[in-house]
């Protein structure tokens, strides 16, 4: 089993027609995704591809497709009102890629969210991928990937690939993989996904990788400690980062003294959790568990 | 984007939160020509003149100094102006000061502290208010946590009036200046919420003899991923705050930060950028930067990129490490080959690839004819650069 996603969800691309939209459309489809309608107003009746109905609202494609997950390619501008169209149209994932979404838009559109079933992933990451299942919703380079049994959490999209890449290098493959974003206000946390991991029966242990800024390894600590009973190993970006710079990422910045490596190393290692000295050695510290 | 303190106290009387009387001067001509005026208007011989940096701590520098008449402010100015100025936040190498701001002198009784940044927990912004006004924030939160109060609002609702009610209460005001405090607080939430900050501090907030409520000092930052909604921002935009190469990289598209080491990092993705950094210095080296391409880069990108990792003197050696995701190896490896041979790179080129089209990219390499040293993974990348930068 994964989490998210499985085999039956049906999925459908916000901003199909732009460039990355269509590119990683394209790509989706080559990783077997379910993939049956696209959304971009004004676009309604064309096809993607000669293949996938596009429509003018979120709304038509799921009364149409029977669509109930989205993954939103929309620009930062627009993007917080697609989350919300979603959400209004009662889908059940909805994957935001966009990068540079206002935080106040997210603030508005996570408390839209409240209340409804709607789980969002990102903005600002690299999506859901669930190899056993062949379902990717999001641009996680699938060929990296391999079908099996550890879950991989992330604030950041590269050093996702460089997860799946060492697993699948010593022939662990993943049950899902899913992509936080490094944004200072998301969707599903680690806390969240973690609770998701435990309670699949197929997931037999978990890799998260942090970063420096907020509180949400610190959360995760916590929740593991009394929750959590399958291995988890863990790595923490930016220990040699200075306080105050913003490293890349909106969300990774350590200000006033809050949000550094070393606090989330320390409560991550008081709950049991391994971690991974260098980003070279994330796969084999959850190995070292089995 | 951080603005000035006088930039910030013109959006707070935009906003009709009480500020003092006060004008901007880049000289010492103009100190005096608008301390004459703040003089003649207030009937008060007392000015303030305040160093304009971007960091705070200004006034244990020696940057705000209160003085009385016209030989006063011309002394103040004439010594603040240019000076170099050294604080807790600017670091050892301080920071030269090229602006002042003029004020009318205050007759306070009470120092108070107000300050809203985005709670990421809570998902909301955040009211923060105490009575030690004059500190620092944090040293508060540390020392004595129950002195401060917090609020948090929705910025559809905008901050409620009874929660500025409870604020204003628990901070021991009375009478009129409960209203009055209430009146400041809700603007500035409207203020902060309006013009899509991320920092608004008054710190501080003070209560003068007369009874008034006034923002003594405004500390405001804005969220540059909503620069889209305020394009008349820019023109608040002080070049000589930002770090160059920083601002270069950020106006190319992606993201610098200056560091001491000696070895160039060229990365894709924030985190592994980071995570880079971390590896360099876990085997024994120094990072001279952090550069994350992005995820949209091409050959071009990374070519600008290697010009900026190049224009720091000190790099001894440079990793280019790459998980191919949306950015394809093959792309990639054109862009550090066409760079290497336009500039003609002279220090030891270490590149690990991996990810979409990496056989493609890893051929491009090594049919270059360049001299370039390529590793099977980030480990063992890491430690090349690490020691053909010792060897150089």
């Amino acid at each position: 089993m994964t989490i998210l996603v499985d085999k039956s969800t049906r999925v459908l691309v916000q901003g199909i027609t732009g460039g990355a939209g269509a590119f990683h459309t394209k790509q989706m489809m080559d990783a077997g995704t379910n993939l049956v309608a696209g959304v971009t107003p004004g676009k309604g009746g064309m096809k993607f591809e000669d293949r996938i109905p596009v429509f003018d609202t979120v709304a038509q494609a799921r009364e149409k497709t029977g669509a109930n997950a989205s993954v939103i390619f929309v620009p930062a501008p627009f993007a917080a009102d697609s989350i919300m169209e979603a959400a209004a149209a009662d889908l059940d994932v909805v994957v935001c890629i966009t990068e540079g979404i206002p935080t106040l838009d997210m603030i508005r559109a996570r408390a839209f969210l409240a209340g409804k079933r709607t789980r969002l992933v990102g903005p600002n990451c690299p999506g859901i991928i669930a190899p056993p299942v062949s379902q990717k919703l999001g641009i996680t380079p699938h060929r990296v990937t391999k079908p099996g049994d550890i879950g991989v959490i992330s604030r950041s999209g590269t050093l996702t690939y460089e997860a799946i890449g060492q697993l699948t290098a010593l022939g662990l493959g993943q049950s899902t993989c899913v992509g936080i974003g490094g944004d200072p206000v998301g969707g599903v946390d680690f806390v969240d996904l973690l609770g998701m991991f435990e309670r699949d029966p197929d997931t037999r242990g978990v890799i998260m990788i942090g970063e420096i800024g907020g509180a949400a390894e610190e959360a995760a600590a916590a929740f593991i400690k009394d929750n959590v009973k399958k291995p988890v190993a863990a790595f923490i970006a930016g220990r040699t980062a200075p306080p105050g710079k913003r490293m890349g990422h909106a969300g990774a910045i350590i200000s006033g003294g809050k949000g550094t490596a070393a606090e989330k190393v320390a409560a991550l290692e008081a709950a049991g959790v391994k971690i991974s000295p260098t980003p070279a050695e994330i796969g084999r510290s959850l190995a070292s568990l089995l | 984007m951080k603005i000035h303190e006088y930039q910030g106290k013109e959006l707070l009387r935009r906003y009709k939160i009480p500020v003092p009387q006060g004008e901007a001067a880049f000289d010492v001509e103009a100190a005096v020509k608008a301390a004459h005026g703040i003089m003649e208007a207030t009937s008060n011989e007392t000015i303030v003149v305040k160093a304009q940096i971007h960091a705070g701590g200004r006034g244990k520098g020696g940057g705000v100094k209160v003085v009385k008449g016209e030989a006063g402010v011309r002394e103040a100015a004439s010594k603040i102006l240019g000076m170099n100025l050294v604080t807790h936040q600017t670091g050892p190498e301080g920071k030269k000061v090229g602006r002042l701001l003029i004020e009318q002198g205050m007759d306070i009784v009470r120092e108070l502290y107000v300050g809203l940044v985005v709670d990421r927990d809570k998902r909301r912004v955040c009211l923060m208010a105490s009575t030690e006004g004059g500190m620092e924030i944090e040293v508060v939160a540390a020392r004595t946590p129950e002195k401060i109060l917090k609020a948090w609002f929705d910025p559809a609702t905008g901050l409620l009036p009874f929660q500025a009610r409870d604020i204003a209460f628990g901070l021991g005001l009375a009478d009129k200046q409960v209203n009055k405090a209430v009146a400041v607080m809700q603007s500035l939430a409207t203020m902060f919420v309006k013009e899509d900050a991320s920092l608004v501090e008054v710190n501080p907030l003070v209560v003068t003899k007369a009874g008034d409520v006034i923002a003594l000092d405004a500390k405001v930052s804005f969220d540059d991923n909503a620069a889209f909604r305020h394009k008349d921002r820019e023109e608040m935009r002080d070049a000589t705050e930002e770090n160059p190469v920083e601002a270069e990289a950020a106006a190319l598209g992606f993201s610098y930060v200056g560091m001491d080491g000696d070895i160039g990092c060229c990365v894709n993705g924030a985190g592994l950028a980071m995570a880079t950094m971390d590896i360099i210095k876990h085997v024994g080296g120094e990072p001279a930067n952090f550069l994350d391409v992005g995820g949209g880069a091409d050959a071009q990108t990374v070519k600008k990129a290697f010009k900026i990792i190049l224009s720091d003197p000190r790099v001894k050696a440079i990793f280019v490490n790459i998980f191919g995701g949306i950015l394809r190896c093959d792309v990639l490896a054109e862009g550090v080959v066409g760079a290497a041979r336009e500039m003609g790179i002279k220090v030891p080129l270490v590149v690990r690839l991996e990810g979409t089209n990496v056989d493609i990219g890893r051929k491009i390499l090594a049919e270059s004819g360049l001299k370039i040293h390529t590793a099977k993974d980030m480990g063992e990348g890491a430690r090349m650069a690490v020691e053909l930068a010792r060897g150089a």
